[in-house]
């Protein structure tokens, strides 16, 4: 399997997601926000960080890069595409997802692990959580309160796009296990066609044992395996 | 009575996203943007008729807590 | 302009200072020479109360690759890494606007790392406020904790460690200390020093404004009823641009482009380029009308003294000027050559074709006034009598007391605005006795912690110097990591006031002594004088950021239980200090009496034992013990691992009190399985360590046998109380 991981000015986790698309047997290159054109890869993933600093809308300045049609054009094909968290709120602002990601309900940035319900894993990322569907990663964000209408909501929930939400340890979905206040708890959505997911934990941070965990791993497995 | 309040950066303070947005624009296209300046706007709706009161009022709350008097103006508008 | 003697007050500069000016130069300066002899001959940047005695300081040891006197300390940790590391203050501006003056404290600290060709891995910060009560507290809490949360992220580099502490004596002097390490290989290490004549000097980064102008004297004044006044000169901070300054250097670093490197920080470009040009003895002359400007109509005094941000100052090999441009462009950044190097050690300015300084480098650096300062000898508190019946106070509710100070209580309110683990190297977060950062794609780690005890030092300075140095070198090794050297920030009042410089020469030597002792040297740090306010200073405050190296991550030591059933051992000798305890302080209200001793013999003897023990894997969890005594280090050994303990005390002569919370010094908590308890005495006793059994981790609760029996959630509840209590959030 080929990767891309886009890097734009001010993203951060680039080589964080390089680093667990390595270790999984993903080969994998670097692209330059000013590109116009990806090099022949099956997944583009757009990494965390703070691309433009965040300024004016987060993830609202990548989203008018050069390297954008390109990546329009991959998801069109039915290429996979993975936002991860700065990523997630890029695909967002290219409208390649739906809905908004606002400022975190308590208004700080906040950098905890949180247990997430894995909701559907008849998708490319999500299919080795078939056998773990309660999982631990960590979130660093200050604008991860997903929000949609109410029609945009109960579409996603009706059609079973929801690919992560925030729960307890044991799994129930509820208020107090909700770091950001978004919407019905939800941390990571997925495209009609399914094969492009925004979601804000960051996988690529829990990829070894040391690090307290490899919940995330299992999402890089999936991948090799689709 | 509804009054606004735009609050913006004072002259000499850098202003990040201003400078971000206005290279941005560029990008896209428009050369004959110069500068871009970001800030921020209130609107609010005051229960007090009477205009010279609601002026103390707005002054008073620009002040103290929508603008950040280290490095900001604030510039009031009478609806 | 007429340079006035109010003027020349304004900017800082005596009587005395002008004339020697005058005697170095061979004349009067004008404005623009003033202005610069301001900004370098300020203590910020001169260090001319501190000198004298920082050169006492030890800053060798095998592991040392570069001591105090470049932009950051350099130290080997071994096959070809080293890591570059550093602690800044940036009180005064914090002070003023919390949120960008705690921002552009963090800039100004990571810039200094990776001038040296460091990738920074990780931020640690300590930071000091007045009493919750004080009108000004929340706000500049909240500013400063947003503000070092909102660089730091943004960089995208992990903040692993701190502390934050409240006191009185900074109700109207906050401190805000950042530290920032970096990782570098030894052979490619960044130095300042300007070498070759007729090489090109270029700028790169942000556009020089108007900020901050003589902030480096803002920082040399104390505050009185202006500070409102001083207000327009803190500079606004742009992390985005940093961050592509970062990328751009160290893709330009990548070969042998650059000759010599140094940030823009206090005193701007003025410093920087002084400070090249003076080590390099050589000259260096600047076109001020190539300097990038933000505002319009900039003079020469304005552009020389901003503050501005995010911005370098690179010496090039010749003919490397066109690749490096590129690389500047690419990012985004300015690149402008403003002069050269020459032979003529002066520094000279040109601006609109005419020379509008020329000042020779040593009259600005080597020849700046040093000072000896009168100082006397601190009045150490001595032991008085106690607080009256304060064996009445019940454990218990003592302990929830101290559990629920704002001193004490856990402080994931404030860490969980900082980005723990980008990077993805985070082994060890906030919350132990160390941070942790695996050296990328090793299976090695460095410990990272930041210390102080500021209490310790009002009463005694030498034994609270000494005792800061202490327990930082214990944090160390309660991980596992071996302790290679110190960063310090020295955070003081008025040094032209005896009674504060004597703290500072005592506090000096306090720390010199553990140093020497540990073998655990200062290789950088920074000196923060005139931290007062009408008259009232703040309590000496040195400021100890110490690394460690881990050689094999499988041998680091967290601190919370492991397994129920397992045996608990307290190392070292506990006499039952209460004076300067968390106890007597928070619980009974009672500030007097002399600090916990030090015994350095102990000191090295337990803590080179403890690691010995890791090593060998023969301990399960380890935890110092420190502030709020063994009580205290229990609580937080059970909250971390949710398994509690039952403690039955061993005979001795000191009371229940003094034993439980007392804060003597060298001593650490281990928990040690049945089937190494045997080794583990015999190798503690081998050595002459003193060792008690206090007890056996259980299940669900922390018990005293006869005394109190409380349940884990119970104490984390209590633990975690204060801030989200403070701040009115759910908890």
């Amino acid at each position: 399997m080929e990767s891309s991981v886009i890097v734009f000015p001010g993203s951060n986790c680039d080589r964080d997601v390089a680093v667990a698309l390595e270790k999984f047997q993903i080969r994998n290159q670097m692209i330059w926000h000013n590109e116009v054109s990806l090099p022949k890869c099956d997944l583009v993933v757009l990494p965390g960080g703070f691309s433009y600093g965040d300024y004016l809308r987060t993830g609202c300045i990548a989203s008018k890069s050069k390297i954008i049609n390109a990546i329009i054009e991959h998801g069109k094909k039915g290429g996979l595409i993975l936002g991860i968290c700065n990523g997630f709120q890029i695909l967002i602002e290219t409208e390649l997802l739906p809905g908004t990601l606002l400022r975190n309900k308590k208004l700080k940035f906040l950098s905890k692990n949180v247990f997430l319900k894995v909701l559907n894993t008849d998708n490319n990322f999500c299919s080795n959580y078939k056998n773990k569907s309660i999982i631990e990663l960590p979130i660093a964000h200050n604008e991860g309160n997903y929000f949609g209408s109410n029609d945009l909501i109960k579409n996603l929930e009706d059609n079973n796009l929801i690919a992560f939400k925030y729960c307890n340890g044991e799994g129930k979905i509820e208020k107090d296990s909700n770091p950001n206040g978004s919407s019905n708890n939800i941390a990571g959505i997925l495209n009609e066609k399914k094969n492009i997911l925004g979601m804000m934990p960051h996988p690529e941070r829990l990829i070894d044992p040391l690090l307290s965990g490899e919940d995330g791993s299992i999402l890089f497995t999936s991948l090799l395996k689709s | 009575m509804k009054i606004s309040v735009t609050v913006t950066l004072k002259k000499d303070v850098l202003d990040p996203q201003g400078k971000v947005v206005k290279q941005t624009l560029k990008n896209m296209g428009h050369q004959n943007i110069e500068n871009v300046r970001q800030g921020k706007y209130f609107e609010i709706e005051l229960n007090e008729n009477d205009k010279m009161k609601a002026e103390k009022i707005i002054e008073e709350i620009s002040k103290k807590l929508l603008t950040n008097t280290v490095i900001e103006d604030y510039a009031i508008n009478y609806k | 302009m007429k340079i006035t003697s109010e003027i020349i007050e304004k900017h800082g500069i005596n009587s005395d200072e002008y004339k020697k000016i005058i005697n170095l130069i061979g004349r009067k300066p004008n404005f623009l020479e003033l202005g610069i002899f301001s900004a370098m001959w300020n203590e910020h940047c001169s260090y001319k109360s501190s000198k004298k005695y920082l050169r006492t300081l030890p800053t060798k040891n095998s592991k040392v690759i570069q001591g105090p006197g470049e932009n950051a300390g350099v130290v080997d940790i071994e096959d070809n890494d080293a890591l570059v590391f550093k602690i800044e203050s940036h009180n005064h501006p914090s002070f003023i606007e919390p949120y960008q003056g705690a921002a552009t404290g963090i800039g100004g600290i990571l810039r200094d790392v990776f001038t040296m060709g460091a990738r920074p891995i990780a931020t640690l910060n300590s930071i000091h406020f007045g009493t919750p009560s004080h009108p000004k507290t929340k706000n500049l809490l909240s500013g400063v904790v947003s503000g070092i949360g909102g660089y730091g992220n943004c960089m995208g580099i992990p903040t692993i460690g701190g502390e934050v502490k409240f006191d009185s004596s900074y109700n109207e002097n906050i401190l805000v200390n950042a530290m920032a390490v970096g990782l570098v290989k030894k052979n490619k290490i960044f130095y300042s020093k300007a070498e070759g004549i007729n090489k090109s000097v270029i700028y790169v980064g942000s556009k020089t404004g108007r900020d901050g102008i003589h902030g480096a004297s803002m920082a040399s004044a104390e505050f009185d009823d202006d500070a409102d006044e001083k207000k327009p000169t803190v500079q606004v901070g742009d992390p985005f641009t940093e961050k592509l300054l970062l990328e751009a250097c160290l893709e330009l670093m990548k070969d042998n482009s650059i000759i010599s490197i140094q940030d823009m920080g206090a005193a701007g470009l003025t410093s920087s380029s002084v400070e090249m040009a003076s080590k390099g003895n050589l000259g260096i002359d600047i076109n001020l009308n190539n300097i990038p400007c933000r505002e319009e109509k900039m003079t020469p005094y304005e552009m020389m003294l901003s503050e501005s941000q995010e911005r370098m100052l690179l010496i090039l090999n010749s003919g490397k000027e066109e690749n490096a441009k590129k690389i500047f462009t690419k990012w985004g950044l300015d690149f402008s050559v403003i002069g050269k190097t020459t032979n003529t050690k002066n520094l000279v300015l040109n601006f609109n074709g005419k020379k509008v300084a020329d000042l020779p480098l040593n009259s600005l650096s080597k020849d700046a006034p040093l000072y000896d300062r009168k100082w006397k000898k601190n009045l150490n508190s001595k032991k008085t009598n106690p607080p009256k019946n304060y064996q009445n106070k019940k454990l218990y509710e003592s302990l929830k007391k101290i559990l629920m100070s704002p001193n004490n209580s856990e402080k994931s309110w404030v860490w969980e605005q900082y980005d723990q683990t980008v990077m993805g190297d985070s082994i060890q977060k906030p919350g132990g006795n160390a941070g942790v950062i695996r050296v990328h794609g090793k299976n090695k780690g460095v410990a990272l912690t930041v210390d102080s005890s500021s209490h310790y030092c009002l009463a005694n300075p030498i034994i609270g110097g000494k005792q800061v140095v202490c327990e930082a070198w214990r944090n160390l090794i309660a991980v596992g990591s071996y302790p290679i050297a110190i960063t310090n920030c020295l955070n003081f009042g008025n040094p032209e006031k005896e009674k504060i410089m004597g703290q500072f020469v005592e506090t000096i030597d306090g720390i010199s002594q553990a140093c020497t002792y540990l073998d655990f040297p200062v290789v950088s740090g920074n000196v923060s004088f005139y931290n007062e306010t009408k008259n009232k200073a703040i309590s000496p405050t040195p400021t100890i950021g110490g690394v460690g190296l881990i050689k094999n991550l499988n041998d680091m030591v967290t601190k919370n239980f492991k397994k129920l059933g397992n045996h608990i051992l307290i190392i070292g000798k506990t006499l039952g200090h209460l004076y300067q305890s968390e106890f007597f302080r928070e619980v009974l209200d009672f500030k007097k009496g002399p600090p916990p001793e030090i015994n350095l013999f102990n000191e090295k003897n337990n803590g080179l034992s403890v690691l010995n023990l890791i090593s060998k894997k023969l301990v399960k969890s380890v935890h110092d013990v420190s502030s709020g005594g063994i009580l205290v280090a229990l609580s937080e050994m059970c909250i971390t691992s949710n398994i509690g303990a039952t403690i039955s005390l061993p005979r001795n002569n000191i009371t229940l009190h003094e034993y439980l919370f007392g804060e003597d010094q060298s001593r650490y908590i281990i928990e040690v399985n049945e089937k190494n308890i045997e080794e583990v005495s015999k190798i503690l006793k081998n050595n002459s360590i003193y060792f008690e059994k206090i007890g056996n981790t259980q299940q669900d609760y922390l018990e005293v046998k006869n005394e109190f029996k409380a349940s884990l959630n119970e104490l984390r509840e209590l633990h975690k109380y204060w801030f989200n209590n403070y701040f009115k959030e759910n908890i």
